[in-house]
């Protein structure tokens, strides 16, 4: 035979021992175990991106907690003699944190020329408030804006958008037509009618921008739910006798969480962005109470004398925007089921 | 014959989130001119990335083709740019696809997505295009063509699709065709007429076909030379003769064996490969198969084997095959056909002395 | 075989489909077979015949249009309360073809295997629950230690054997398995096949088996039925359904098969079978170009008609 004229390495014999199968070795399952959770995370991490995003966003909604205090001023108290008082930090004035700012051609150093002593990190407004505190309070209205009109959007939308697509048929078919009807209706007109109906403030914004909010949300949910439902394990589950709560929270809900948080992560820069948007219209928050938008609104009139008015709001604003939508993105790859094996 | 396509010492990897997998390990072989070369393996052997590697197909990220050449009328396809291999695509190699549902354009007309590439290859425009699409319909056995041109996909059925596809791949009389699973999706009858038009239009074009498979039943129909693939490694190559009856590799035993024959005693358990192919993150020391292969001495679990030559067309990777392994007694399946077809092989005679080798 | 107990009965079973504009389609048209105990019938077709349809009827997955299906003497379709519903689940489970798409990617195997017990408070305690998945996995060749584990971190094979327990875990007298080896590698299909044999011996199981190609079903089938354009065509023996196949579209099926034998495919002959309609296969189905079934020898059931009939008769003699 061929492999006779072929020069062959020789062995210890020992090593052509027959050795005894091992059924069970075969089976055996190497690695750590992940659940779906531990998977997206150990994913998540490995996006920079999203990992500074996530950390921008910690930092902020920090500063919108226990910003003010560290100031220890008061965010409405006024106080005309030190209006207008440019940034000055110690230590940072090379950064044009120095309390000097340009009126015409000259340089003045607003501290000196009002007899200030103590330093506003962020200057002041036109009343003399602190921007400072008003600058993270403003971000905590705006935050809790975004979060609490996600999470309505998300309770009303997974409920509204689950039953439609759980119960299918003629439940479905009507379900789809009032959502249909309620796209039809121009939603900047029914929040500007909300809002004039209503008092302004914090929750009228907040319902105003619900009404419709939450149907991107069902729909969805609806579509995820619709491609679930006929998915076998779903299937099995119904042949076992599982009863519709149990298909419910154990089968679909946890299957669509991953689609949900994400969808979640957009909307809450969405909403941030829309209630700065009413309030710099002027439909939204009145007056002394303080949102990044208001705020805008408010340094916008002195853009040309006082620019820190609007820089600093406007800088916390596009860094929540920026980092909310790259973490959403970095969750969308994590939970990515097309990258899973 | 001469050879048209040589894959030297191929190896594709994938960079996931869990590691590096190594999906093809070294994979050579010679395809020549207008031969059936079957690559035979179960899911995740490798079979399907290798034909995809050859069209440059392998997705990067996160797919890499890392070492190996690619010779193709000697030129290395590996280190043609995106460019060149373009023009290679479609005219001189083309690929038919597993699923004919999701190869075909919906939206476009047949006459449209088969006249795409007779204008890119070979500049055929207006009637010219529409004659020669009229002949490739005809060629694949498409009944009354005139009236398939303004069709749709969906309007087909999937055996219908399926040679839409193959006549797509034909369009500009590819050197060489590569099927990853033609027939996989299609149910036995349909499989059954797409093998006879694929033998069919080979001997008409004179084309080589790379029939990737995991059906051996397929491969017995289709080629004329196999070559088996186990955990990102060829294992066995040969004739089709020599791979059906005179195996000499413990897992194309356990492929053959693990096949339904109709003479079988039903009432008989199928023989089975016991245990899962590896995971190729943390593909295991030695030989890829030892863990399921019942015949497994001690060096398969510390040294690859190297490939062994049985004849001049025939060899295969186990230490079975070494001088100093013992005699083995195959399965009693591959003993019956070796001995039924081919008593005068070697594999056959030393069969009767009680053992291989 | 006539003198055991008939487990399972379909009466002229029917499932149509409205698909929107007044179109219907009839993936089931009016089937009926028996399933005696502890026998495996293997139901055979291609794709869109409404082997699949058949199965997920009978276990009440969709509701019949029309017919019905009696087990163990009970209709199991119409309006029965959730106790009743929960009995005939128990009693009747069954195994899904996609090993990929029937395990819930967010629980883990245990969790899987013991959804059944958990909905029937089969486990007298946590340790007794732990206890019955322990058993059901090492019944289907698995480990304990793979409990805590996701389904994505098996292969095809091994979820396909989770599905199984999974079944198993209420203790079912009947199964059905629905093309539960299509989506597997050959190697891994013998596996699953094997393991089914062995449970239905040892725990007297009654199957129905669906698949896509006659050649493995024959490991495990007693009797088998070929559908075509939602009807019966055929039902006999199986090893007598290889060796006497009489409808047209069965030789076509069982001469389709490539066999792992280069000698045999260089001399096979294929059987054509000219389908009675044109067409995408399973749309618009007319019921007149299917004849009823006829018992041409003993419990050899076939649909012919009249000339087709005195044709074969003619031929036996």
């Amino acid at each position: 035979m061929a492999e006779q004229n072929m020069k062959m390495e020789q062995y210890d014999s020992s090593l052509f021992q027959q050795v005894e199968l091992n059924e069970q070795a075969a089976e055996r399952i190497s690695g750590k175990s992940l659940n779906f959770w531990q998977d997206a995370w150990m994913r998540l991490r490995k996006n920079k991106a999203a990992i500074m995003s996530l950390i921008i966003i910690l930092i902020l909604s920090l500063l919108s907690i226990f910003g003010p205090m560290l100031a220890g001023r008061d965010a409405y108290e006024q106080s005309i003699t030190k209006a207008k008082l440019p940034p000055k930090v110690t230590g940072l004035e090379w950064a044009g944190f120095d309390g000097v700012s340009t009126l015409g051609e000259k340089e003045i150093n607003f501290y000196e020329t009002k007899k200030v002593e103590e330093n506003y990190w962020f200057g002041t407004d036109h009343l003399g408030r602190d921007l400072w505190s008003r600058v993270w309070e403003g971000t905590r209205v705006s935050l809790f804006i975004g979060l609490m009109a996600a999470i309505i959007d998300v309770i009303v939308g997974v409920t509204y958008g689950g039953i439609s697509a759980y119960n299918g048929g003629r439940v479905d078919n009507i379900m789809q037509r009032i959502v249909e009807v309620l796209t039809g209706v121009p939603n900047l007109i029914l929040i500007i009618l909300f809002i004039l109906i209503l008092e302004p403030g914090i929750t009228t914004i907040i319902l105003a921008m619900t009404i419709t909010g939450w149907i991107g949300m069902s729909r969805l949910v609806r579509g995820q739910i619709l491609k679930l439902k006929n998915q076998e394990f779903v299937l099995a589950a119904r042949t076992l006798g599982a009863s519709s709560t149990r298909l419910i929270f154990k089968h679909l809900i946890p299957n669509t969480l991953g689609t949900i948080i994400i969808s979640l992560m957009f909307t809450i820069p969405g909403a941030i962005f829309f209630e700065a948007f009413l309030s710099f219209i002027g439909l939204g928050l009145a007056p002394p109470q303080p949102s990044l938008g208001t705020l805008i609104n408010e340094g916008y009139r002195e853009l040309k004398t006082f620019p820190f008015l609007l820089v600093v709001p406007s800088t916390v604003i596009v860094l929540l925007m920026v980092s909310f939508n790259m973490l959403a993105d970095g969750l969308r790859d994590a939970f990515d089921p097309r990258l899973r094996r | 014959m001469e050879t048209i396509l040589s894959v030297r010492d191929l190896n594709v990897a994938f960079h996931t989130f869990a590691g590096t997998v190594q999906a093809v390990r070294g994979v050579s072989f010679d395809l020549k001119k207008g031969e059936t070369l079957a690559i035979v393996g179960e899911s995740g052997s490798g079979k399907s990335v290798t034909s995809k590697a050859i069209m440059r197909l392998i997705p990067n990220p996160p797919g890499e083709i890392t070492k190996g050449e690619i010779l193709f009328e000697g030129r290395d396809l590996v280190k043609l740019s995106d460019k060149e291999m373009q023009k290679v695509r479609g005219r001189d190699i083309a690929m038919i696809f597993q699923d004919p549902m999701t190869s075909l354009n919906p939206t476009m007309t047949i006459f449209k997505q088969i006249a795409e590439g007779l204008k890119r290859h070979q500049g055929l425009t207006g009637d010219a295009a529409k004659k020669r699409t009229l002949e490739l319909l005809t060629l694949v056995g498409i009944p009354n063509p005139e009236a398939r041109l303004k069709q749709y996909p969906h309007q087909l059925s999937g055996g219908m699709r399926q040679r839409i596809v193959i006549a797509i791949a034909l369009a500009c009389n590819p050197k060489v065709l590569i099927a990853d699973e033609p027939t996989t999706a299609l149910d036995v009858t349909i499989q059954a007429q797409i093998l006879e038009l694929l033998k069919d239009i080979q001997q008409k074009t004179g084309t080589a076909i790379i029939f990737i498979t995991h059906d051996l039943g397929v491969v017995a129909n289709m080629a004329d030379r196999v070559a088996v693939m186990y955990a990102g490694k060829l294992i066995e190559k040969g004739t089709v003769d020599e791979i059906f009856y005179e195996p000499r590799h413990p897992y194309t035993w356990g492929l053959l064996g693990s096949m339904p024959r109709p003479s079988d005693d039903r009432t008989l358990d199928l023989p089975a490969i016991p245990g899962t192919p590896p995971n190729l993150l943390h593909p295991p020391a030695g030989d890829a198969f030892a863990p399921r292969n019942k015949y497994a001495m001690k060096i398969d679990f510390e040294k690859e084997p190297p490939m062994f030559p049985i004849s001049e067309t025939h060899e295969a990777a186990t230490w079975l095959l070494h001088p100093q392994a013992p005699a083995v007694e195959p399965p009693p399946a591959i003993r019956e056909l070796a001995l039924k077809y081919r008593p005068d092989s070697a594999f056959a005679k030393s069969l009767l002395k009680g053992g291989q080798v | 075989m006539e003198n055991r107990r008939k487990l399972l009965e379909v009466k002229n079973l029917k499932q149509h489909f409205n698909i929107g504009r007044g179109r219907v389609v009839k993936a089931v048209d009016g089937i009926s077979f028996d399933i005696y105990e502890g026998e495996v019938l293997g139901l055979v077709g291609e794709s869109g015949c409404g082997k699949s349809t058949t199965g997920r009827t009978i276990i009440g997955l969709y509701d019949a249009t029309d017919g019905d299906v009696i087990f163990k003497d009970e209709n199991v379709h119409g309006k029965k309360s959730r106790k009743e519903k929960l009995k005939f689940n128990r009693a009747m489970q069954m195994i899904f073809q996609d090993p990929y798409a029937s395990l819930n990617p967010r629980m883990t195997v245990g969790d899987i295997i013991a959804e059944g017990i958990d909905i029937h408070g089969l486990a007298k305690s946590s340790e007794d629950r732990n206890n019955r998945v322990y058993d059901l996995l090492e019944t289907v060749g698995l480990t304990k230690e793979h409990a805590s584990r996701y389904p994505h971190e098996f292969s095809g094979g091994q979820r396909q054997r989770i599905g199984i327990a999974r079944a198993l875990a209420v203790e079912p007298d009947f199964i059905i398995a629905d093309e539960p080896i299509s989506a597997l590698d050959v190697s891994i299909q013998a596996q699953v096949v094997n393991l089914m044999k062995k449970l239905q011996r040892e725990r007297n199981l009654t199957y129905l088996f669906i698949a896509h190609d006659l050649s493995m079903v024959k490991y495990i089938s007693d009797r088998i039925g070929v559908m075509y354009q939602g009807h019966l065509v055929e039902l006999c023996d199986a090893d007598r359904l290889y060796e006497n196949p009489v409808h047209a579209y069965t030789k076509s099926l069982l001469s389709a098969i490539p066999l792992p034998d280069p000698e045999h495919e260089r001399t096979r002959k294929r059987i054509i079978f000219d389908r009675p309609t044109s067409g995408p296969v399973g749309k618009s189905t007319d019921d007149t170009s299917i004849p009823p079934l006829r018992e041409i020898e003993p419990g050899h059931y076939v649909s012919l008609t009249d000339a087709e009939y005195e044709a074969y008769k003619a031929q036996l003699v």
